[in-house]
């Protein structure tokens, strides 16, 4: 075979060691990092493929979340008369604020919990760390939403470009908290669904119900006194009050967003030590 | 201080049949339940996985010094796949340990992840990085890679397009271009065309005698093994049962798949197919060489010849024999048979019987086959022995006919080429003229 210059992974002297009682085969963030460009050639297919052999192509990354604004614009904002308990800041853009990471975190914590099923044929065939899957499987959602920010911003600057400019230190904390806290559930939920196929189903209702208890698409001042405090917990809600905070320079809940992303980060932790126990069992179970 | 490459250590494998897989989401909350309210102290996650529990491996150990080449072979079941699956760290071991020394690559198949929606070279990236590769290490060996799979111009184009042959090409290109220290691979061998399947072994055993690497090779192309192997190990029930040259283990792996330990001829108690009676029974059967007298294996070329015995206590008409020449995995190459002979074959009661056939015409390459004895009346079966015992052929080196790459071919042809000659349909067409070659099976022997 030949040689390679400048190959650094080769000169490391690495034993790898299985043992029954599973030490060493858990999830190590140093093999995280080694195999970071198998994250990004996984994250890279699953945007690619997304979009071939679609007329419209990008476009639908666009056109989606501006179909949705109108929708609840229309329903929930003028028919059901939502748009009057927005205050200062018009429905369209507060619907659209908050559709963004809710859409993020719904379409990705779906993405990654089919993840290691879809992927199985993979799994059976090669070792890398597993955890790569869910992770690459939220890549395609994030330039989703990241397309859909742009968007987002542009309105929001044509609606009060200082106001958007004053908030903007808060896009950074939304995005993050919203990133942990899908993280957090896609981890556990793909490591479920492994063992039980149940999840799959659990999924798509658990978002659901979710959706309806975390303030998209009504302000939390509409959430009656003695149950409002409960929202915090949610850990999508703090996300979603700084994305609006960020556009529209309202004041932003820090109190909120902190209990959120605590909750994340617990989440996120028990959820990764749940996969990593059941990861070497993976290929035996899918 | 000595190190292996890889040690192997009371290596064991249980599966659960029916076991945690297939539990669902209410039993196992059920279980959880029961364990909390301490009903059945944990045992309704024990009992029921005993009854079914399945070892693929059990207690194995082996070491390997780098720069060997081993070969795994054994029956299918006996564990081959679960001990690469160990290897590759794929599945956990139920018991023992198993250390490696050095980048490890294994290629449980090859194309691992390939999308059919990508372009070949964004399969590539995707391919290699999923073997452990950096992106820019693939984009260091891309040309190589891309020269090496002679897809060319096609790069860049979906590989949903591709033929299949294109793809496995591309594959494989991939997975050659890896430099691991341990090299693991399983069958991958039998991919492609003919010519692409021989630059795979031809690359295959640049590796395994570069004397740097350690591979470890599982396949069922026992010639392959024999090529590729300093070394051998045969498993059989998910335990060791040989482990050495690679020659001996081949003939070990065959005994095992015959069912018998020694080679013999007898064949009275061999395993029937099924109940067929005891009208007729083969009792013996000789292999014999050129010259007519029984001899333990061939020459390669030599015509086969077979001489059987029967026994039969009833008379029976219109009888017909096949004699099927079989690889070690069953597959049948070739069925010996009376079926087409116009000559009506009896038994009378209580006889014995001897037939002789000879077949000139079958040129097996060098290696083992399974012989299978069976004879029939016009409707029933009334004797089948699928393994009655092992036909082996030695090579003859003094046949030079045979290239490198025709060992992975079961049979030998003696071909008649004919080079630069006029198309068919021409107006005139001549005898050969000069510049003209013809090749004769006489003239190639000569």
């Amino acid at each position: 075979m030949t040689t390679l210059t400048n190959n650094t992974t080769l000169k490391e002297a690495q034993t790898i060691v299985v043992r029954a009682d599973g030490s060493g085969t858990r999830t190590q963030l140093a093999e995280l990092w080694r195999y970071r460009d198998l994250l990004t050639c996984l994250a890279m297919r699953d945007v690619k493929v997304r979009y071939k052999q679609t007329l419209l192509g990008v476009a639908w990354v666009v056109v989606q979340p501006l179909a949705m604004m109108a929708v609840y614009t229309a329903f929930v904002g003028w028919w059901m008369g939502m748009s009057d308990k927005t205050g200062d800041v018009p429905y369209p853009i507060f619907v659209f604020a908050g559709l963004l990471p809710w859409t993020f975190f719904s379409t990705a914590a779906q993405a990654a919990t089919s993840s290691l099923v879809t992927n199985g044929a993979m799994l059976r065939k090669i070792y890398f760390p597993r955890l790569i899957v869910p992770l690459a499987s939220m890549g395609a959602p994030l330039v989703d939403f990241l397309v859909s920010l742009a968007v987002l911003f542009m309105v929001a600057l044509a609606w009060r470009p200082t106001l958007v400019i004053s908030g903007l230190w808060a896009l950074p904390l939304s995005v993050f908290g919203m990133a942990l806290a899908t993280t957090g559930v896609g981890v556990t939920l793909a490591s479920l669904t492994v063992r039980y196929r149940d999840f799959r189903h659990i999924c798509g209702f658990l978002l659901q119900v979710w959706f309806y208890l975390t303030p998209v698409i009504y302000p939390v001042s509409i959430v009656p006194k003695a149950v409002r405090w409960l929202l915090q917990f949610n850990p999508m809600s703090g996300p979603i009050d700084a994305m609006r905070a960020a556009v529209t320079g309202v004041p932003i809940d820090v109190a909120g967003l902190a209990i959120s992303a605590g909750v994340s980060t617990v989440l996120l932790i028990v959820g990764v030590k749940n996969f990593s126990r059941g990861e070497r069992d993976m290929a035996d179970l899918i | 201080m000595k190190t292996h490459a890889i040690e192997v250590q009371n290596l064991s494998k249980r599966y659960a049949i029916n076991g945690s897989g297939e539990v669902t989401l209410p039993e196992a909350l059920a279980r959880s339940a029961s364990r909390l309210l301490r009903l059945s102290k944990r045992s309704s996650d024990v009992t029921p996985t005993k009854a079914s529990e399945h070892w693929a491996l059990r207690d194995v150990n082996f070491a390997i010094e780098p720069g060997q080449a081993i070969g795994i072979i054994g029956r299918n079941g006996a564990g081959k796949s679960t001990l690469l699956k160990i290897l590759s760290r794929i599945t956990h071991p139920t018991t023992g340990s198993v250390a490696m020394r050095g980048r490890v690559a294994s290629l449980l198949e090859v194309g691992t992840g390939f999308h059919p929606e990508l372009t070949g070279r964004e399969n590539v990236f995707l391919n290699g990085t999923i073997l452990g590769l950096s992106r820019r290490e693939v984009k260091n060996k891309l040309g190589e890679i891309v020269e090496f799979s002679g897809i060319g111009e096609f790069l860049d184009t979906p590989i949903k397009h591709y033929s299949s042959g294109m793809t496995v090409r591309l594959a494989f290109a991939v997975a050659a271009h890896l430099e691991p220290e341990i090299l693991i691979v399983d069958e991958v061998l039998a991919v492609g065309d003919a010519a692409f399947a021989s630059k795979c072994l031809g690359k295959m055993k640049q590796v395994a005698s570069s004397g740097t690497r350690t591979v470890l090779f599982v396949s069922h192309n026992m010639a392959a093994v024999q090529q590729l192997c300093s070394r051998a190990i045969v498993l059989d029930d998910g335990r060791i049962v040989g482990d050495g040259d690679p020659s001996d283990m081949v003939r070990k792996h065959l005994d095992i798949c015959l069912g018998s330990q020694n080679n013999s001829r007898d064949v009275t108690d061999r395993k029937r197919s099924g109940d067929h009676g005891k009208a007729v029974r083969f009792t013996r059967w000789e292999l014999l060489d050129a010259s007519g007298k029984p001899a333990p294996r061939l020459r390669f070329g030599e015509p086969i010849t077979l001489d059987m015995s029967l026994h039969s206590t009833q008379s029976v008409q219109s009888v017909v024999f096949d004699l099927g020449i079989h690889t070690a995995e069953g597959t049948l190459l070739a069925l010996v048979s009376t079926q087409q002979w116009p000559r009506e074959i009896t038994f009378s009661a209580d006889q014995n019987f001897h037939a002789r056939v000879r077949v000139d015409d079958l040129r097996l390459m060098p290696g083992s086959y399974c012989l299978s004895l069976a004879v029939r009346s016009v409707q029933t079966t009334l004797d089948h022995v699928p393994t009655a015992g092992a036909i082996e052929i030695t090579p003859e080196f003094f046949h030079a006919g045979i290239g490198p790459t025709q060992h992975r071919s079961l049979v030998h042809t003696l071909p008649t080429w004919e080079l630069n000659r006029p198309a068919p349909n021409t107006e005139q067409p001549s005898p050969p003229q000069s510049g003209t070659v013809i090749l004769t099976p006489s003239a190639a022997a000569a």
